[in-house]
C-alpha cells in the first residue's frame, strides 16, 4: 500500500465572492515510503498549492474541493482540529522556502527546537531543558550544524544554515514523509548545492518518503528519483528521473529542457518557452499547452488530454500518446 | 547616444580597488570585503562578475554605481572619478551608468504604471516636453519587447509576469540614454522559460545601442551566454580572470571549477556526456 495516495485532488482559490482559480485539478499521486520525488514547473502552476495541500496545510482562501488524500491509510483530506494535528505529529513535516522566514526571529534556535518537542511530547519523552539541548545538538549534527547553532538567533546565521535549521526542525518528530518547498531557491548555487547534497544524504539514511518542490528542473533531476512536471495545475508528466534527459517527453517538459545548457560546451544556446501559461480563472477547453505547443494539432485545443500511461511513466500529451502506442505495436510485432 | 568609437577605450577602469567595513561591537573588527580589485570594460563590451554570496560582487558594484566609496583604489568613468563624486556629480554620473536590480518583484513601485515608472529618469535626465517624453518611453517599451506600448503604458506591475517586470526594470535603466548598465543578477528571480527572452535583451542593447555592460551573477551559463571576459571573485578578491569561454572550458583555480560544478545541469545529472546544445527558439 503507498504511504500516501492522492486522488482526484482539485485546489480552488476564492479570494471574492464569484472569483475562483482553478489552481490544482485532478491529481492522481501514489508515493511509496521511501521514495524521493520532485514537482517542478513555472511560478503559479499549481506546485505549492499542491505540496500543501497533501500536508493540509491550506490556508483561505484557497480550499480542497475534492478529492481524497490518504496518509499511512487514514483519509486526512476528512480530518480537522486535533485529529489533523495529531496525524501530522505522526507522520509529515513540510519544510518552507526560506528558512529565514520560516524561524521565529526573537528566539534562539535551542527555544524553537523546544517549541516543537514539547508542542508534541508524548508520553516518556525527555523535554527537560537538558533532554531538548541534546535532542537539538543531535538534530543539527544530522544536518552538519554545530550544536552551537542552539544558542545563536536567525539573524546570526546565514541562509544556508536557516534553511538546515528549518530541515533540522522537520526532523525532530522522525516524519515519514517531509515535503521540501523550494529549500534552496534563495540561496547561491555553492550553498544550494551542498543543501540538496544533505537532504539526499537524510533521506537515503532515514529512508523517509520525500517531495522536492522546485522551479529548476535541473535541481529536482540531480536530487531526486521520480519528477512529476506540473503544468496551469496539473501534473503533466511523471517520469524516473533517470529517464528525464532523454527520450520522448510531454513537449512542455520538452521546453523546458531547453531552458538549460552547459555554460563550458563549445556552443551555448538556451530556448525559451514563448508565451504565457493560462489564465486559471476561466474554464480551459483542451490541453492548457497547446497555445504554447510547438506539435500541437486539432484534438489539443478541444479535448484536455489525459495523463495516460506512457511506459515507463505517464505524459499527458494526446501526440505522444498516439506516438507511445504505435511504437508499442510495432514492437509487439517484431 | 552613447559615441561609441574606438572599441579599445576604457569606458570603466577599476584599479586596486578595496573596501573594508568596519564591524560594530567592542572588538573593532574589520571585514575586508573587496580587496585589491583591478579591471576595465571597454565601450561596448560585456563582462560579467561571478561568485557566491559573501564574495563581494555586490559591494563592487555598489561602489561602480557610486552608492559606496572605495577604502583604497580608483573607479574611473571616462575622466569622472567615482569615488569623488557628490551630489551633483554623481546625479551626472548616472546619467551614464544605471543598474538594473535582482528582485524584479521587489524593485517596481506597486502603486505607479509602467508609464511612470520608465517615464522618471526620462524627464530627470533628459529635459524632453511630456509630450516628446511619452514618446520617448513608448520607444524605450517596444526596445524591450513590451509590445504594443500603448497596452503596457497604463499597466500596474501586479499585471505583469516577472519577465515582464524585469523588462520594464531594463526599460527604466536605458531611460536616462546611459552608456554603462550594471545588471545584478537580473534572470535569479525568473522562471528559466523566461531568462533566454531577457538574456537575448540584453545582448542585442548591446549590439546595438553599443552599451557597455557588466553582469554581476552566481550562475554561469548566463555568464557564457551574455559576456565576453568574466572575473571570478572569492572572499572579496580575482581569483581568475580571462575571456569567458576560455575560463569555463580551461578553468584554472579551484573555486572557479566548484562554481562549475554546482551548476545544475539536468543532461549532466541524467547521463554522461550528451551535452545540452539547446534547439533555442
Amino acid at each position: 500500500m503507498p504511504l500516501l495516495e492522492a486522488r482526484g485532488v482539485n485546489v480552488a482559490y476564492e479570494p471574492n465572492r464569484g472569483q475562483r482559480i482553478w489552481s490544482v485539478r485532478d491529481v492522481d499521486v501514489a508515493l511509496e515510503q521511501g521514495e524521493f520525488v520532485g514537482l517542478v514547473g513555472e511560478s503559479g502552476c499549481g506546485k505549492t498549492t499542491l505540496g500543501y495541500a497533501l500536508t493540509r496545510m491550506l490556508r483561505p482562501p484557497a480550499r480542497l474541493t475534492g478529492g481524497s488524500i490518504t496518509f499511512d491509510g487514514v483519509d486526512i483530506a476528512s480530518l480537522s482540529g486535533e485529529q489533523l494535528r495529531r496525524q501530522r505529529r505522526n507522520g509529515f513535516a513540510l519544510v518552507l522556502q526560506s528558512g529565514m522566514n520560516a524561524l521565529n526571529p526573537v528566539r534562539s534556535i535551542g527555544k524553537q527546537f523546544g517549541d516543537v518537542l514539547k508542542a508534541h511530547a508524548r508520553p516518556g519523552d525527555d523535554v527537560s531543558a537538558e533532554g531538548i539541548r541534546r535532542r537539538g545538538a543531535e538534530l543539527l549534527e544530522s544536518v552538519r550544524l554545530d550544536g552551537g547553532v542552539l544558542s545563536r538567533f536567525p539573524h546570526e546565521l546565514s541562509g544556508g544554515m536557516r534553511q538546515r535549521v528549518s530541515i533540522a526542525l522537520a526532523l525532530a518528530l522522525q516524519p515519514r514523509m517531509i515535503v521540501f518547498d523550494e529549500p534552496t531557491t534563495a540561496l547561491d548555487v555553492i550553498v544550494q548545492q551542498a543543501v540538496i547534497q544533505t537532504i539526499k544524504d537524510l533521506q537515503a539514511e532515514r529512508g523517509f518518503t520525500a517531495i522536492l518542490i522546485s522551479h529548476d528542473l535541473g535541481v529536482v533531476l540531480e536530487a531526486t528519483d521520480r519528477v512529476m512536471v506540473m503544468y496551469a495545475g496539473r501534473i503533466v508528466e511523471d517520469q524516473p528521473a533517470r529517464v528525464m534527459a532523454h527520450g520522448r517527453h510531454h513537449p512542455y517538459t520538452e521546453a523546458l529542457l531547453n531552458c538549460y545548457g552547459d555554460p563550458r560546451a563549445d556552443v551555448v544556446e538556451i530556448g525559451g518557452i514563448p508565451g504565457s501559461p493560462p489564465d486559471l480563472s476561466r474554464p480551459n477547453r483542451g490541453c492548457s499547452f497547446a497555445p504554447r505547443c510547438p506539435v500541437a494539432e486539432d484534438v489539443c485545443r478541444t479535448t484536455d488530454p489525459p495523463l495516460s500511461t506512457l511506459a515507463p511513466g505517464r505524459v499527458a500529451c494526446h501526440v505522444r500518446a498516439r506516438a507511445g502506442q504505435v511504437e508499442m505495436e510495432a514492437s509487439n510485432v517484431g | 547616444m552613447s559615441v561609441n568609437g574606438s572599441g579599445n577605450v576604457p569606458a570603466l577602469t577599476v584599479s586596486g580597488v578595496s573596501k573594508v567595513y568596519r564591524v560594530r561591537g567592542r572588538d573593532r573588527k574589520t571585514v575586508t570585503a573587496v580587496n585589491d580589485v583591478s579591471f576595465a570594460i571597454a565601450a561596448g563590451a560585456a563582462v560579467g562578475l561571478v561568485g557566491a554570496s559573501g564574495s563581494g560582487k555586490s559591494t563592487l558594484a555598489k561602489m561602480i554605481t557610486g552608492s559606496e566609496r572605495p577604502t583604497a583604489g580608483d573607479i574611473t568613468f571616462g575622466e569622472v572619478a567615482v569615488g569623488r563624486l557628490r551630489a551633483g556629480g554623481l546625479r551626472r554620473y548616472h546619467h551614464q551608468v544605471q543598474m538594473v536590480f535582482q528582485d524584479p518583484y521587489g524593485a517596481l513601485n506597486p502603486l505607479h504604471t509602467v508609464e511612470y515608472t520608465v517615464m522618471r529618469p526620462v524627464q530627470n535626465f533628459l529635459g524632453l516636453s511630456p509630450a516628446q517624453a511619452r514618446e520617448r518611453v513608448a520607444e524605450l517599451l517596444e526596445t524591450v519587447g513590451l509590445t504594443p506600448a500603448s497596452q503596457f503604458a497604463p499597466k500596474l506591475p501586479h499585471q505583469l509576469s516577472g519577465g515582464q517586470r524585469q523588462r520594464v526594470l531594463i526599460a527604466r535603466a536605458l531611460g536616462s540614454d546611459p552608456e554603462l548598465i550594471v545588471a545584478d543578477e537580473p534572470v535569479s528571480m525568473l522562471d528559466v522559460s523566461l531568462r533566454a527572452g531577457v538574456l537575448r535583451l540584453l545582448a542585442e542593447l548591446r549590439r546595438q545601442r553599443g552599451l557597455s555592460l557588466l553582469y554581476i551573477t552566481h550562475d554561469l551559463l548566463s555568464a557564457r551566454l551574455v559576456t565576453d571576459e568574466i572575473l571570478v571573485l572569492n572572499s572579496g578578491r580575482v581569483v581568475e580572470h580571462g575571456p569567458t569561454k576560455q575560463v569555463l572550458q580551461h578553468p584554472q583555480h579551484g573555486y572557479t571549477i566548484q562554481l562549475l560544478d554546482a551548476v545544475a545541469n539536468p543532461f549532466a545529472a541524467a547521463s554522461a556526456g550528451s551535452p545540452a546544445s539547446g534547439r533555442g527558439r
